[in-house]
């Protein structure tokens, strides 16, 4: 898994590419997290990610419920295929707001 | 329904699969593989195998010949390490349920990740809570199994052998005593996760329509024998008389050997 933070548009967003799996979640979760600390509005950039499992998407979850008590905006962008299906496993497309493109999260 | 490509990787190869309890022979020389991201179910009735088959596939039994290559790895060879490393890429539903007492749902559900991962605690739990949540038993983990009926342990259970999205699950009866609609709300869960996860899911039942519901191929063992391996249709179709005997939900009504029951009677019957 590789990642990256930029700020663009008043928003960070974290870009992730490859695999967000059991070994990759912690480091994942930790720049969710650090994200959400900066007390701005977070896209996170799924563009990249052919594979996410429940680890992986349990560190979204944290993030994004910690972005909710904080009041900032969190969303996911450009959901490919099958994490979007592992989203939908546990219902969590209904939870999150998932953007198709990061202009449209912008 | 068959989606699994038969290009897929093998991710279970069983060949010549022999195995006694004492001098008795209970597998004859199994041949069976599964693919990688493939639902395969193995039914039989009672007294078919298909227990001794599931056990050998998880490691848990000593074969007398023959062999179990689970995701490459050669099972009859390998010693507890090994069958440990192994064992963190697979999860197990087993019949019973097979939950600790002493631990509450959640505990009980989240003990793969606890023994296997290093995962942040609040990780840990979210996972566990959405385990829970898909198989609808979302806000029961603070309960003791005690507290729950059968077929909610059934579903814990089930919980707990996906918490860590295993490579490969393998489900003993998970259907077997659910009502109607949680036993379709499970087959739906099975086949999601082949769907969203790419598991590799092997199945034991004796429930017919959980069977058709979600297998991409059946195996049908038969006293110790593969009796036909194929797609639901092949098995639907099949001109084989035990096969359409045991699809006519007669599992447990022998079929008649008159000279096989004549040698029973007089000792000289014992399966060999």
């Amino acid at each position: 898994m590789e990642h990256s933070v930029r700020e663009e548009g008043g928003a960070l967003v974290a870009s992730f590419s490859g695999e967000i799996d059991l070994e990759h979640s912690p480091a994942a979760r930790q720049v969710l997290l650090d994200c959400v600390g900066q007390g701005k509005k977070v896209l996170v950039d799924l563009s990249g990610v052919g594979y996410i499992d429940s680890s992986g998407v349990a560190s979204l979850v944290e993030a994004f419920q910690r972005a909710k008590k904080g009041g900032l905006e969190f969303a996911l962008v450009a959901v490919n295929d099958g994490p979007r299906r592992v989203l939908e496993l546990a219902r969590l497309d209904k939870v999150f707001t998932i953007h198709d493109t990061l202009v449209d999260g912008l | 329904m068959a989606t699994s490509s038969t290009d897929a990787p093998t991710a279970i190869l069983v060949r010549d699969l022999v195995t006694h309890y004492g001098d008795r022979e209970i597998l004859h020389g199994i041949d069976m593989e599964v693919r990688q991201g493939e639902i395969m179910v193995i039914m039989g009735g009672s007294g078919s195998g298909k227990t001794t088959l599931l056990r050998h596939l998880l490691g848990l039994e000593k074969a007398t010949s023959g062999s179990v290559q689970l995701l490459g790895r050669e099972l009859t060879e390998l010693d507890e390490s090994g069958i440990y490393e192994v064992g963190k890429k697979i999860g197990v539903a087993f019949q019973s349920g097979a939950l600790f007492s002493s631990m509450s749902v959640g505990e009980n559900v989240m003990l793969p990740l606890v023994e296997h991962t290093r995962l942040d605690r609040e990780t840990m739990e979210i996972m566990m809570r959405m385990k829970l949540e898909i198989v609808k038993l979302a806000g029961f983990e603070d309960l003791m199994p005690a507290e729950l009926s059968g077929g909610m342990i059934k579903r814990a259970a089930f919980a707990r052998a996906v918490v860590m999205d295993p490579v490969v699950l393998f489900a003993d009866e998970p259907s077997a005593g659910l009502d109607p609609v949680v036993s379709r709300s499970l087959d739906e869960l099975i086949l999601n996760l082949r769907d969203a996860l790419g598991m590799t899911i092997v199945v034991v039942t004796h429930e017919l329509e959980s069977a058709f519901n979600i297998a991409d191929r059946i195996t049908m063992l038969d006293q110790g024998n593969i009796l036909t391996i194929g797609t639901v249709d092949d098995v639907r179709s099949s001109d084989n008389v035990r096969v359409q005997h045991l699809l006519n939900r007669c599992f447990e009504e022998e079929v008649l050997d008159p000279d096989a029951y004549l040698a029973r009677l007089v000792g000289e019957g014992r399966r060999a």
